[in-house]
């Protein structure tokens, strides 16, 4: 359901401000989304302001530096800091992105930090991705195949074959694109969203998957599928400059293929 | 509050196994209507330079009425469509989107009919 105003509970007030460090020259505001649910109050935004001079040079360097020396209480997630897991992506000014991978210098003003848009809060920012999951696991994100694999040797694929997974094969699951895309906000309940969709499309373009009928049968569903209208913002924001409104398409075409063409 | 779990919600009622139909139409639709909408334009440019009764025979002959009703089809048909998916996009009760949606799919079959019988009925002289 579309909902163009926050719930009373989520409007974000006015927070704390952080000084600059003595003696700092080189400094950089922050601003970062801030939510405890065990205090029963609003979200707010704090502002930090750090030293430049002392800091590393992606955002993910900045939010750590407040966590480890000047407000210990800020929660994210992050792990491989350097775009391999998924784990940091928050919207940085605007935009869904990688923390590790967001240099700080691409940024003019102060860097603001949101968490992943229109998902629940676990705490600051760190969004509840139980269903994103869920939906993942609901695509069977395996290989589905009656013919057994020959024994002692690994399933056969031609170079060509494992051309079609590029492009694909790289998506980390971060799901910046899904919480980028409007569809996926007002039905995401039920509407799997472009990284699902990516990953769908990855194993039905799979040679050595037998499985593409039922797969296809699973995704032609109004929700499930038709509720993306190639509004772009999946590409757009996608941190490994991978097309998953293209990925979309190509199920879409497949469909077609199936039945008409 | 419910306990089922994640992967049960996700999954729900499972796929309806349709949409493409839909999405097709509304592409085909959309294709037609692009040399519909141009051939349609210049005909009326040209005729309101004639009179009553020029209007009356160059939509009454064949040719002309055909393309006009096809005209009608495809641009009701589409508008059907589309305003199926902006309801499923943002009418989250499912009460109000099926009623949205009846009720559009109603007054486009209208609006519809009521302008190919209009064509039809001078097209057969009446």
């Amino acid at each position: 359901m579309a909902e163009f105003t926050l719930p009373k509970n989520s409007v974000i007030q006015e927070g704390k401000t952080y000084p600059a460090p003595e003696g700092a020259t080189n400094l950089q505001e922050v601003h970062v989304y801030r939510w405890d649910p065990d205090t029963g109050e609003n979200p707010r935004v704090d502002i930090y302001n750090i030293d430049l001079d002392t800091c590393g040079p992606m955002v993910l360097d900045a939010i750590i530096k407040i966590k480890d020396e000047v407000d210990p209480t800020l929660t994210f997630r992050r792990s491989c800091r350097e775009g391999i897991c998924g784990s940091c992506s928050m919207n940085i000014n605007g935009s869904n992105t990688l923390a590790c991978t967001k240099d700080i210098s691409d940024i003019e003003g102060p860097i603001k930090i949101y968490p992943l848009p229109h998902m629940p809060v676990v705490k600051d920012l760190v969004p509840d991705l139980t269903h994103f999951y869920a939906q993942y696991a609901s695509i069977k994100p395996w290989i589905q195949s009656t013919t057994p694999p020959p024994p002692d040797k690994e399933r056969l694929q031609s170079k060509e074959d494992r051309a079609q997974l590029d492009g694909l094969y790289e998506c980390i699951l971060c799901a910046c694109c899904s919480t980028s895309c409007p569809s996926y906000w007002w039905n995401g309940d039920r509407y799997l969203g472009p990284a699902i969709l990516l990953q769908a499309y990855r194993w039905l373009a799979d040679s050595r998957d037998e499985n593409a009928g039922e797969r296809l049968d699973e995704l032609e569903d109004p929700f499930k599928l038709y509720r993306c209208h190639t509004i772009m913002n999946c590409t757009e924001t996608c941190p490994k400059g991978l097309n998953p409104a293209k990925a979309i398409a190509e199920i879409k075409k497949l469909l077609v293929e199936r039945k008409i063409a | 509050m419910s306990l089922r779990s994640p992967l049960g919600q996700a999954k729900g009622l499972g796929s309806a196994k349709e949409g493409l139909h839909h999405w097709w139409a509304q592409r085909v639709t959309a294709v037609a209507l692009i040399p519909l909408t141009i051939w349609f334009a210049f005909k009326v440019a040209i005729l309101s330079m004639g009179d009553y009764q020029t209007v009356l025979d160059c939509i009454g002959s064949p040719w002309s009425a055909a393309l006009i009703v096809s005209l009608i089809f495809a641009a009701f048909y589409h508008a059907a469509l589309g305003m199926q998916v902006i309801y499923e996009d943002y009418v989250g009760h499912k009460g109000a989107r099926i009623a949205a949606i009846m009720g559009t799919n109603l007054l486009m079959f209208l609006f519809g009919a009521a302008a190919i019988i209009a064509v039809v009925r001078i097209a057969l002289g009446g």
